[in-house]
């Protein structure tokens, strides 16, 4: 049988225009357009391209929820087995059109959905997680690579076939996990690896490890006697009972609590909700982990202004880097908004 | 931000820029194995040299390890 795709271009590679016309109304056209040509190639006996939605760019971005419905509808009239998106290259409001429609389809119809793009393209990382994206150059000078890998992949979609590696396939790494069996014990491959690290040898790690960004150190503060201060801490510190039920670990929020008229943390009141350490002696008395107290004194005697009025607390055990960041970001806008000039953090 | 922490060498790796070592896991800014006067003050110099650490000049991730 031959497999029926829809394939989704913008103004400019259906030939139409470029910023000038971006603003085109989506319309469906039967059979290929432009690169569909290439594609269909591609594709062989296996699939055919049956129509060729065509959108311009600014169009799609000005309001990606009505363009996506739009488009949606056009698509379902050619009852298509699968979707193929672009190759966008670096162009970022046809890779985010591209990966937006592409999540669209998914979702709605669920059937295949191949795209491509250059690795920086904005769309690669809003939608990696819901689509193939064949890692493609940064222009359409690459158009020549790009078109064969995406037309490969989607047939084996089509076909049901299983997929190799993101490097074998040439698509962006979704972030999912396949369990599979190597022919060498783990034990042999950590030594191949570091013999190979020894003599100086290329070794691909079996798990990346997380990137950590880095910021430039902010100045100091050379007069802390004007300032606000507020303390965040990552080792669970909460009120009696838990009221935000933060988890023991892998936390999927903060808490925000007002300390205003709080001298000390007391046992009866607060505790330690973290699930990573022996909290006994941070319930006994949870200064020991959030300095209330001392940092009541050193206001009274004036080391600063004011003790900001709420601290912010979660747990930092097995909690992801992108949760983190995320409470991180939240929670640091609002102190900002209140006026807050530094933070101190503490860690178990 | 200045970053008490137990374990040193995260805080090192996800990127704090002025840090300053807690005492023990389950008790960054205490000790229970001293009395409460004695514990408040080892807290109390803790939180001085954060505060310190905040009015310190740094280019790079700086531990501020004992009072010079």
């Amino acid at each position: 049988m031959t497999y029926r795709v829809v394939h989704y271009i913008n103004q400019f590679f259906a030939g139409i225009g470029g910023e000038e016309k971006a603003d085109y109304k989506p319309e469906i056209r039967e059979g290929v357009v432009g690169p569909g040509m290439a594609l269909d190639k591609v594709l062989g006996d296996d699939a055919e391209i049956v129509a060729t939605v065509v959108c311009g760019d600014t169009y799609f971005a000005s309001d990606v929820e009505k363009a996506s419905v739009e488009i949606l509808e056009m698509i379902k009239k050619y009852n298509p087995d699968g979707i193929i998106l672009g190759p966008a290259f670096n162009a970022g409001r046809y890779g985010t059109a591209c990966g937006a429609m592409g999540d669209a389809v998914s979702k709605e119809l669920g059937i295949p959905v191949v795209s491509g793009m250059y690795k920086e393209n904005p769309g690669v990382e809003m939608f990696k997680k819901s689509l193939y994206i064949i890692e493609t150059p940064d222009s359409a000078r690459g158009m020549g690579k790009a078109v064969p890998a995406m037309g490969k992949l989607m047939v084996k979609l089509l076909k049901g076939e299983n997929l190799g590696s993101p490097e074998e396939e040439g698509y962006i790494e979704r972030g999912i996990r396949k369990n599979f069996f190597m022919e060498k014990l783990a034990a042999e491959r950590a030594l191949d690896m570091f013999t190979r690290k020894l003599k100086g040898e290329t070794f691909k790690t079996e798990y990346a490890m997380p990137v950590f960004d880095r910021v430039e150190p902010n100045p100091p503060i050379k007069d802390l006697s004007g300032c606000t201060i507020a303390l965040v801490t990552s080792g669970g510190i909460v009120p009696k009972g838990n009221p935000d039920h933060i988890a023991a670990s892998s936390a999927q929020n903060y808490g925000e609590y007002d300390i205003s008229g709080v001298d000390d943390l007391t046992s009866d009141k607060y505790e330690s909700c973290h699930g990573g350490y022996d909290s006994t002696y941070a319930c006994e008395d949870p200064d020991r982990v959030l300095p209330i107290d001392v940092m009541r004194e050193l206001e009274k005697e004036g080391r600063f202004k004011k003790l900001y009025d709420k601290f912010y607390a979660s747990v930092g055990n097995g909690t992801s880097v992108a949760n983190a960041k995320k409470f991180a970001a939240e929670f640091s806008a609002k102190m900002k908004k209140d006026g807050v000039d530094a933070v101190i953090v503490t860690s178990t | 931000m200045v970053h008490i922490a137990t374990i040193v060498p995260i805080s090192l790796t996800v990127g704090a820029n002025r840090i300053v070592p807690g005492v023990a896991i389950p008790y960054p800014l205490g000790d229970p194995s001293k009395s409460a006067d004695e514990e408040k003050l080892i807290r109390r110099q803790l939180v001085e040299k954060a505060l310190k650490a905040l009015q310190t000049e740094v280019t790079e991730q700086t531990v501020f390890k004992d009072e010079e």
